[in-house]
């Protein structure tokens, strides 16, 4: 049954993915997008992983949302309505990605990968939550600290500039 | 459900956003690509926990890492389209190519 869950998912994840580069309009790429995201979502939360299913599925929904706003602001093509090429370098990127896939794949299949150490925990939340509040504190320090300079940069970058060009603006 | 197939779900959604981050010529498209490369990070970082090492957290904690750098990386992204678009009118790569080499 669980084998049954993940091929579909994985096959749907996939399919979604190249959905995001394949569909002739910005707004639908994204919501394609959101579909791989939840796809894979639903992975984590097969393998016991309820709490980081669970920020994947919320977290990327409220994230393609606002993706979809930049999308109507950027937009080459609103609604498919003008079909238009988006590529450059089709057949190299093409080749260089496959390339990856294929070395990637063969390594998958050919590394000698470590017995499995330990089982999972009863509550991997729970394991996760003692281990950021405790030996993994710094890396929750880390990441709140990356978020802090990421909002104050991004408002930089995104405002007008500053007093400096207030009169000499053309 | 394998390690193996779990990582080659992982490889294949990294490599289709590889093709994406090579191939658009909008950012926003561009970005969508790291997105979907990142989303691999996350589903072999999910795989290496549950079948490697599911006596730790440490894996369940790079998920959490990755997941952040996915939220940032958007924020960043589209910051400095917006700044690029307002100074010079610009969303696509080939007219940003000032670190050309």
């Amino acid at each position: 049954m669980e084998d049954v869950a993940f091929w579909v998912l994985a096959v749907a994840a996939v399919a979604s993915g190249v959905a995001v580069f394949v569909v002739d309009s910005m707004a639908r790429a994204t919501f394609a997008l959101l579909a791989s995201f939840l796809c894979v979502g639903a992975e984590l939360l097969l393998i016991d992983l309820h709490y980081l299913g669970v920020l994947v599925i919320l977290m990327m929904i409220m994230e393609m949302l606002v993706m979809a706003v930049f999308m109507v602001m950027y937009m080459m093509n609103p609604a498919g309505l003008m079909p238009m090429t988006m590529l450059h370098n089709t057949r190299g990127a093409l080749a260089i990605s496959g390339g990856a896939f294929v070395v990637l794949a063969a390594g998958i299949f050919t590394v000698p990968w470590p017995e499995r150490a330990g089982r999972p925990p009863r509550d991997p939340t729970l394991a996760l939550g003692e281990s950021v509040m405790g030996p993994k504190m710094l890396v929750m320090m880390v990441i709140g600290i990356a978020i802090l300079a990421t909002m104050i940069a991004t408002v930089v970058l995104a405002t007008h500039r500053g007093r400096y060009d207030r009169d000499g603006a053309p | 459900m394998t390690l193996e197939t779990f990582l080659l779900l992982a490889a294949a959604l990294f490599c289709v956003g590889l093709f994406g981050a090579l191939s658009q010529q909008s950012i926003v498209m561009l970005m969508m690509g790291l997105e979907l490369m990142i989303n691999g990070v996350v589903a072999a970082g999910a795989g290496f926990w549950f079948w490697v090492s599911p006596g730790t957290a440490d894996g369940q904690v790079l998920v959490l890492v990755a997941i952040t750098v996915m939220a940032l990386e958007m924020a960043m992204g589209f910051a400095v389209v917006t700044a690029l678009f307002r100074a010079r009118d610009v969303d696509m790569t080939d007219d940003a190519g000032d670190l050309r080499g």
